[in-house]
């Protein structure tokens, strides 16, 4: 999904496409309707979030809808402490604790399966067809089937045993995706010359391919920790009896109808985005890094 | 690690792999087992089970209107939910790869079409009421400039706003994919193209379209399966004036009946995984993905 993060940022790449840009001269009528049709695109994709942001700051008389009635933070302060929301701090903590330990499981595995897809091993395609499978089947029958099999078993589900497999069955096959879009363009010539210069295996997978990788392993980072942190379908009967947060969102959504609701959005939103912007910096730094260091490819 | 290539390459290959598999087979194949295992057992009406073989429960499945129903609602919702995300998708992405000129310009437009995927699908979705509901903005507009004098009441808690949701969510799916078959097009062959006299419609018809199937067909596998296997878009978005298949099978866990549940899900199971085959069929994502 995100091949193009990294292969777009690729300096060589952009030269080439900069050399072989398609028009020259002026414009032909198809841009300025599709560069509307793109305008109108990001308002409908920004505004309706926009408006739920602005309204969450409304003072005690706020209501669902414009116009903004004050302005205070005073439903901010009603999410953490009134009891009718529910428990959000916790919620809050668990998922971001659950969503870290997804992040590491999800940028380990998918780094082993990608090295491993590089080359033909047998039942390398029921592997790639079983990912395949668990990344389409409906998230609620798998939910449905880890209940079934706990009963069966006598286990008991929770965050952070049940949830947490069935959210991998979802962020690890994204995760290999990612990392086949990021391997195709790893030159196998570099631990060619690594192991020609004495390198072991493990010297050659720590000091040459994952430096190389780095980008792209942060990139299906990102990808582990915010579709962890967001996931709802896989969740919701494997989680037992405490919530993640997109569980107490959605239970909000049937009971509460004040702009806490719209509160909870905007602190949820402001985390997903600095998590964003931690990720995309760091991948822009390293590249950065890379076009005018010594070792620049 | 991989200098066994040659010889021992096979056991290196499953060595790497053996986490993923692990992850995968509790958690998806069981899973799927247990559902279908269950959906071959009686209900005891309580709850339980009473372990014995049996077709009832997909006899009352296949005997009901109602999963004709549900299904029929659930394929429409699919349908428009995939052709109009096809639609602004690809050209949306025809535009950022083809005309925007400067390349740094079109990653970072792309990242903006981007950057709302990895924020909460809920709360998304919920962001749509200050705007389509009866005493939202569209609505209030609407009466101001004298348009309407009565508020639309098909804008929120519509098929209408479910299908407005899904786009909302879902374009993104076939953006990516098809952005990224689109930038490795070789803008050689379109020049060739023009030299040759076609016009820029005979280009998109018949060099970029068939040069992007493999990117229409994964955003297309996203799409159907998303919509497929929903519940809550349709639930929170009609008001509860649209079922799914998946939302009829959920109220059925409410109420303990496991066996006609698993039974649904089974069938909703294979027919997605039909889906998912027919469009597999039409390219190698495979040898795309890994190229």
């Amino acid at each position: 999904m995100t091949a193009d993060l990294t292969v777009k940022a690729d300096p060589v790449a952009l030269r080439r496409r900069r050399a072989l840009a398609p028009s020259r001269g002026g414009r032909p009528w198809t841009f300025y309707v599709l560069a509307a049709l793109f305008t109108l695109y990001v308002i409908a994709l920004y505004g309706p979030m926009v408006c739920i942001y602005i309204l969450s700051f409304q003072d005690v008389r706020g209501g669902l809808v414009f116009p903004m009635r004050g302005t205070s933070l005073h439903w901010f302060v009603d999410l953490f402490t009134q009891v009718r929301t529910g428990d959000v701090k916790g919620a809050f903590s668990r998922s971001i604790r659950l969503a870290v330990v997804v992040t590491i499981i999800t940028v380990v595995v998918s780094f082993m399966s990608g090295l491993a897809f590089r080359r033909r091993f047998a039942g390398d395609t029921v592997v790639f067809y079983l990912m395949i499978g668990s990344l389409v089947a409906p998230g609620l029958v798998l939910g449905i089937g880890v209940g079934l099999i706990c009963n069966t078993l006598g286990i008991e589900a929770s965050w952070y045993s049940t949830a947490l497999g069935a959210q991998l069955s979802w962020t690890l096959p994204f995760g290999v995706l990612v990392m086949f879009a990021v391997m195709s363009r790893l030159n196998n010539a570099w631990e060619e010359a690594a192991r020609d210069l004495g390198a072991t295996a493990w010297q050659t997978t720590f000091l040459v391919i994952i430096p190389i990788l780095a980008p792209g392993l942060v990139a299906v980072a990102l990808f582990g920790f915010t579709l962890s942190y967001d996931e709802f379908t896989r969740t919701l009967l494997t989680a037992g009896s405490l919530n993640t947060l997109p569980l107490e969102i959605w239970s909000m959504t049937l009971n509460v109808t004040s702009p806490s609701l719209y509160a909870l959005g905007t602190v949820t939103t402001l985390i997903s985005f600095i998590i964003i912007g931690v990720c995309l910096s760091s991948i822009a730094r390293i590249q950065k890094r890379r076009a005018v260091g010594p070792g620049a490819h | 690690m991989e200098s066994k290539a040659k010889g021992g390459g096979s056991y290196v290959g499953w060595l790497l792999i053996l986490p993923l598999v692990l992850i995968l087979v509790p958690f998806f194949i069981v899973p799927i087992i247990g559902v279908v295992a269950a959906s071959f057992v009686q209900s005891d009406g309580f709850g339980g089970i009473i372990p014995s073989f049996t077709f009832e429960n997909y006899k009352s499945v296949f005997t009901s209107a109602l999963t004709y129903q549900l299904y029929w609602a659930t394929l429409k919702f699919t349908v428009f939910a995939w052709f109009f995300s096809l639609l602004i998708g690809f050209w949306i992405a025809y535009f950022l790869v083809f005309h925007v000129r400067n390349p740094l310009l079109a990653l970072g437009l792309f990242l903006i079409c981007t950057v709302p995927f990895w924020t909460s699908n809920i709360i998304r979705m919920i962001s749509w009421i200050p705007l389509l509901g009866k005493e939202g903005l569209i609505n209030s507009a609407l009466i101001k400039t004298h348009v309407i004098d009565q508020p639309l009441d098909v804008l929120l808690f519509s098929s209408l706003a479910v299908v407005i949701a899904y786009v909302h969510q879902l374009t993104i799916f076939m953006i990516v994919p098809i952005f990224n078959s689109m930038a490795r097009i070789d803008k050689r062959t379109i020049e060739a193209a023009r030299d040759a006299g076609a016009s820029r419609f005979e280009i998109v018809r018949f060099i970029v379209l068939p040069l992007c199937k493999t990117g229409i067909a994964l955003g297309s596998i996203f799409v159907v399966s998303i919509v497929m296997g929903d519940f809550f878009v349709v639930k929170v978005m009609s008001g509860g004036g649209s079922a799914s298949v998946v939302g009829a099978f959920y109220e059925d866990i409410g109420v303990l009946q496991y066996p006609t549940a698993a039974a649904s899900a089974t069938i909703l199971t294979v027919i997605v995984l039909l889906l998912v085959v027919a469009i597999l069929r039409t390219v190698d994502i495979r040898k795309e993905l890994t190229r």
